[in-house]
């Protein structure tokens, strides 16, 4: 609170990005999470919160004849342009923003203030909700070749790993340490993800420290233990996800790539995805291009192929649909490694993962995926995003890839997936709102050790309980075959306008019919519930039924979320269906017909600027500013 | 000469036929008149291929050791491959292909033999007519008049028959106004918007030429569209410039002084050749099967098809702003009025008007905007995207209105009663098709070929109930709201739809499709029609894109 100097600013114009018909006039709030700007015009109020942490950037601009202006870019690729009437109040401002929208500590986060209004139990029930180990479970191990173990329980092999690690049985602990230590920051060859039927597996890890020419005998055993887990393939595929450049220029630094010649039977392959500094530079000029104010067809074409976004897209997902191949037509196992192994990597084993194994094309499925392969193997989320102030070099959209990657998949293949766009979109809402603790921190060490679990609260239990909105109506769980084949040609790769220009709300479809299905499906859920209630009063009142003193709990709601997460039984078993009641699911209904209405700017607004975050600050807001907002009302 | 002896080798067997992402297949292939077919002749259901010989664009032929292997690229942009054992079967079929293909004879083209069981040459051709538009549009009885002036296409010969005119206006003064504009087409109306009675004219350029003639009923004519006290807009789909350079051939522009209660804009639209190489360009584009995405979107850049459909959709969004929201009358022309003109007439009256958005009002809107009002078909559509034949008057002006149409269903999946799949198909019939409507440049033409007497209407066709259901849009939702699509670029896209037909991609589209439609089936047969009502949203924005664009137009 110490940093907002003025917490009320009136009469501030916001500008519209492409037109100046469109801007208004309001007054900006500032509060200890959000900055809420509200415009009042004929008895409707429209409200605009931006997360403090979904800020990137605040630039000043000099005063000119209409005002003070100030631009406030997000992370989230939405953009406020505001105009102060006085200087002063806009230097405020800008100075608050600056200091609130770059936290130096982490306790500074919105996560560590947030509740939801759940207990300890409902805390720690969420926690446990996604859980790395049961997906090896899933996967088959351990078994003759595979196994769960928990060397690395004090993270003294390898820091950045998570404390449980999948190996293959043969390998020795002396080998596992002494790989490790030949490769960078310890990242040893683990496992990423095991293909039951092919036995075939899919490991990752960072680059050996090869140099010019040492080798290591325990890494060289290593590669061969894997080799041998899998009886399938005499041999395993070895991918540097990076350009052959950029690895040979390791070398000089005593780091690099791994020798044919030294190790037995590995097939070694470069992929040419770039480092995160060309995808920052890369993002960069793809968001001019979103912002041009009136480009023709030309302009927009030329400045997509020239920010190089789309090729880098590509790169990633060749990378992925190589590995994907290996394994189920070659039936090899791959180890996969780009320096460090915690972005590049995660990116081609996640996405891998996605064209392989059906189940992390649902709800929880992505859930686990993003839990293992990023979460738990070290992905730096406070770098990468910039939760706190730091090196602004160490930011850089590889999560962001990730998800459009998969955004792509889910356009060449419709029925593929349970979830739709809006639940990709909101997943990188919250990894850059700070909310929930899934995503801060890099590396499990690091959150075991700020206690993320004791103080902060899980996304996915939120997400799970408003999974309505986010479910792909035309999901079919039953595809003809299991593993996705996507075509890699360039022209399958479009500009994703739901993210980059997400806030443009004019040039989106008018009409969703996602929403559209999901709502006519929803009220046939409605009806049955309705149909159940009244079966339920009808045996009340003839006595067949004690009179129920709670809320009926209708069968066919629990029925619709057990087919929808087989696994979820989490959320069921702690009794907690409350966001299943029927709040939640015509909130949902409500918003398809917002969307579809007059005021077609504004449903997406609420879905992830509003409704998503209503609630919040007054669990954290200090008296003073609630006072502030509720004399406007 | 007959057809049947351009047919040197009617039957080959043996031969290989190779399709797109489809296991090839070994079988007979047979040469008719008309068509090419394949049969592979398996006794557990033989699979057969049957394309239209019309439907075929270019051929290319190439020798490998004894056989020869025809490549066969379509219309449709399927491209085939037939390995034919024997050189000379070879070259007789491709030399027959080539023949049969490009008949220039519209009496020896197929729809003048196609002749199914089920379907009787008596019995009414056709959907709609100026003459019926006028009936059943009752808010133009007060003003506007059926005129038969040009009973005999005498006054314009790529008119129909009716036209719709001002009533003040009598024949006469219809007759001299043909004489000043381009090819005889004199301003008549378009559209008649049900709001406000504003209404969409169309016609060619006026034939001011050098010395800046002037005719005094083609301004009556236009007066007698608005009251002395309004204003009417003319779009005109020339640059500035152009539109000044046309003056030294004859044609030319309505100068202010003249007309002055109408205010000229100008916006340009490519035409003709340009056009046509757009398209070559890009499903050339969409073939290239390198891996470099910045190749890619630089030939989808210049290709410009994309570029083509973001002004066309510009335009008619600002025909259609100028009729709903500022309440002016709109005369749209370019130079002969038969190409762009359409274009964005129809678009504009798509954006506007909700019966044109059925199945029903959709296909009348196509009859009476494109196919009476003399958009010369045979000559646009002789050759598509991969003929190296040189060209004369291609140009693919009514695959980008199908285009244009699809983009404006992307934003609005509900406000339109049929789907893809009728775009699709039209795609297809335009070029190469078993019925008769979309043969000759005119109605004049097609009745002096008896096109209405020898062969049936596709639009009938479509209507009939079992057919129609396949091109209907599960979830449409009638709206009586004007639908504005977004013409930001990045609300644009490829038409996967046409452009990929032929790879898998489509084939995961085809099941979304059905998925759709299954979720809607169980919907209804769970809760029963009646609540289906509920559903009905409104589903329009104030927010308009054209806004701005009004301010830059370049106002003479």
């Amino acid at each position: 609170m110490e940093h907002i100097i003025t917490p009320k600013v009136e009469d501030v114009k916001l500008l519209n990005r492409y037109t100046e018909k469109k801007s208004t006039l309001g007054t900006l709030y500032l509060t200890a999470t959000h900055l809420i700007y509200v415009e009042q015009t004929n008895n409707a109020r429209k409200e605009t919160w931006v997360l403090h942490h979904h800020i990137s950037s605040v630039e000043k601009h000099p005063l000119n004849t209409s005002g003070c202006p100030l631009l406030i870019h997000c992370k989230t690729f939405q953009e406020l342009h505001l105009l102060f009437q006085r200087e002063r109040d806009c230097q405020d401002i800008y100075q608050s923003l600056l200091r609130l929208s770059q936290p130096v500590k982490e306790e500074e986060l919105y996560a560590f203030l947030y509740n939801p209004h759940q207990n300890e139990d409902d805390r720690r029930r969420g926690w446990e909700l996604i859980d790395v180990s049961n997906d090896f479970r899933r996967m088959g191990l351990s078994n003759e070749h595979w196994e769960i173990s928990h060397l690395n329980k004090n993270y003294e092999i390898c820091s950045t790993y998570p404390s449980v690690l999948g190996l293959p049985k043969n390998a020795t602990v002396a080998t596992v340490t002494g790989s490790a230590k030949f490769r960078s920051r310890g990242r040893l060859p683990v496992l990423s993800y095991y293909h039951k039927d092919m036995k075939a597996a899919i490991c990752r890890c960072s680059q050996p420290l090869s140099g010019l020419n040492s080798r290591c005998l325990e890494d060289e055993q290593m590669l061969e233990a894997i080799s041998q887990a899998n009886p399938n393939c005499p041999f395993i595929y070895v991918v540097d996800t990076r350009p052959k450049l950029n690895a040979m220029a390791n070398r000089a630094a005593g780091k690099g790539y791994e020798n044919e010649d030294n190790y037995s039977n590995i097939r070694f392959q470069f992929q040419g995805i770039e480092n995160i500094h060309v995808m920052r530079n890369s993002l960069q000029k793809l968001l001019e291009v979103c912002s041009m104010k009136s480009p023709s067809m030309s302009d927009h074409l030329t400045g997509l192929e020239s920010s190089g976004w789309l090729r880098h897209i590509k790169s990633v997902m060749d990378a992925g649909v190589f590995l994907a191949k290996v394994v189920c037509d070659e039936k090899a196992s791959v180890l996969v490694h780009c320096s460090d192994g915690w972005d590049r990597t995660a990116q081609v084993c996640s996405l891998a993962c996605i064209l392989l194994d059906p189940y992390y094309r649902t709800l929880k499925g992505l859930m686990v995926l993003i839990e293992k392969e990023w979460i738990s193997f070290g992905h730096k989320f406070n770098h990468r995003c910039g939760h706190l102030e730091s090196d602004p070099k160490e930011v850089s959209p590889v999560f962001t890839q990730f998800l459009e990657c998969v955004w792509q998949l889910s356009e060449q293949f419709p029925c593929a997936f349970e979830f739709n766009e809006r639940y990709l979109l909101e997943i990188h809402n919250q990894v850059y709102g700070c909310q929930y603790g899934n995503f801060i921190g890099n590396c499990q060490k690091e959150r075991q050790e700020m206690r993320l679990r004791e103080n902060t609260f899980s996304l996915w239990p939120h997400l799970l309980e408003n999974h309505h909105q986010y479910r792909n109506p035309l999901y079919r769980r039953s595809l003809k075959s299991t593993v996705l084949r996507p075509s890699t040609l360039p022209l399958h790769f479009k500009f994703w306008c739901g993210m980059y220009n997400h806030y443009d709300k004019g040039m989106h479809p008018k009409q969703s019919v996602v929403d559209q299905l999901l709502s006519l499906m929803q009220r046939q859920v409605d009806g049955e519930k309705t149909m159940t209630d009244l079966q339920r009063q009808l045996a009340v009142a003839d006595g067949v039924l004690p009179d129920p003193s709670g809320p009926i709990n209708a069968p066919s709601n629990q029925d619709s979320l057990n087919e929808k997460s087989p696994t979820a039984t989490v959320v069921q078993s702690n009794g907690s269906c409350i966001p299943l009641n029927n709040g939640a699911a015509k909130e949902a209904g409500m918003d398809s017909k917002q969307y579809n209405g007059e005021e077609g700017a504004e449903p997406a607004d609420t879905q992830h600027g509003v409704t998503s975050s209503k609630e919040k600050p007054a669990s954290v807001e200090t008296e003073h500013s609630k006072e502030e907002v509720q004399e406007s009302s | 000469m007959e057809l049947s002896e351009h047919i040197k080798t009617a039957n080959v067997e043996d031969v290989t036929l190779i399709r797109p992402f489809l296991p090839s297949l070994k079988g007979t292939l047979c040469v008719t008149s008309h068509h090419l077919l394949f049969s592979d002749r398996k006794e557990d259901g033989s699979r057969q291929l049957l394309v239209l010989l019309r439907n075929i664009d270019a051929i290319e032929k190439r020798a490998l050791g004894s056989s020869g292997t025809v490549t066969i690229k379509c219309k449709d942009l399927l491209v085939l491959q037939l390995e034919i054992p024997g050189m000379e079967e070879c070259l007789n079929i491709a030399s027959s292909i080539e023949t049969l293909s490009s008949l220039e004879s519209v009496t020896e083209m197929y729809p003048f033999f196609y002749r199914p069981s089920h379907l009787s040459l008596q019995g009414p051709w056709g959907l709609s007519s100026a003459d019926q538009y006028y009936k059943e549009t009752e808010r133009l009885l007060d003003r506007w008049r059926i005129s038969n002036v040009n009973s005999d296409y005498s006054v314009c010969p790529s008119y129909p028959r009716a036209v719709i005119v001002p009533r003040d206006v009598d024949d006469d003064m219809l007759v001299r106004s043909a004489r000043f504009r381009h090819g005889g087409r004199f301003p008549v109306l378009s559209y008649c918007h049900h709001r406000n009675q504003m209404v969409i004219m169309r016609s060619s350029q006026p034939l001011t030429g050098a010395n800046r003639k002037r005719c005094k009923e083609d301004e009556l004519l236009l007066q007698a569209v608005i009251d002395s006290s309004e204003l009417g807009y003319i779009m005109d789909l020339r640059s500035a410039q152009q539109a000044q350079q046309s003056r030294m051939t004859g044609g030319g522009f309505e100068s202010k002084s003249c007309y002055n209660h109408w205010k000229r804009l100008h916006r340009y639209h490519e035409r003709g050749k340009v056009l046509q190489e757009s398209l070559i360009k890009l499903v050339e584009a969409c073939a290239d099967s390198s891996h470099s995405v910045d190749r890619w979107l630089s030939k989808l850049e210049n290709s410009k098809w994309l570029s083509h459909v973001h002004n066309a959709l510009t335009t008619a969004g600002l025909i259609a702003e100028c009729v709903e929201r500022d309440g002016h009358s709109v005369l749209v022309h370019g130079s002969e009025g038969t190409d762009s003109t359409l274009l964005v007439t129809s678009l504009a009256q798509l954006i506007l008007d909700p019966a044109s958005r059925t199945v029903y009002g959709f296909l009348c809107l196509l009859e009476r905007e494109w196919i009476q009002a003399g958009h010369p078909f045979q000559q646009r559509c002789g050759h598509s995207a991969h003929s190296h034949t040189r060209l004369k008057h291609e140009c693919p002006s009514f695959l980008l209105l199908l285009d244009c149409v699809w983009q404006i269903w992307r934003q609005f999946p509900l406000a339109l009663e049929f789907s893809e799949a009728l775009l699709l198909r039209l795609t297809r019939e335009v070029y190469a098709s078993d019925y008769g409507t979309f043969l000759c440049n005119s109605e004049q033409e097609r009745c002096a070929l008896g096109v209405k007497e020898n062969t049936y209407c596709l639009f009938r066709s479509l209507l009939k109930p079992e057919i129609e259901e396949k091109y209907l849009n599960p979830l449409y939702e009638h709206t009586d709201l004007a639908i504005w699509p977004s013409v930001h670029p990045q609300s644009l896209q490829l038409w996967t739809g046409l452009f990929l037909r032929w790879t898998e991609y489509s084939q995961n589209m085809e099941d979304a499709r059905d998925e759709i439609w299954n979720i809607k089936k169980e919907h209804r047969e769970r809760i029963g029609p009646d609540q289906n009502n509920h559903t009905t949203s409104i589903h329009c924005e104030t927010f308009t894109p054209f806004e701005n664009l009004m301010d830059e137009l370049t106002v003479l």
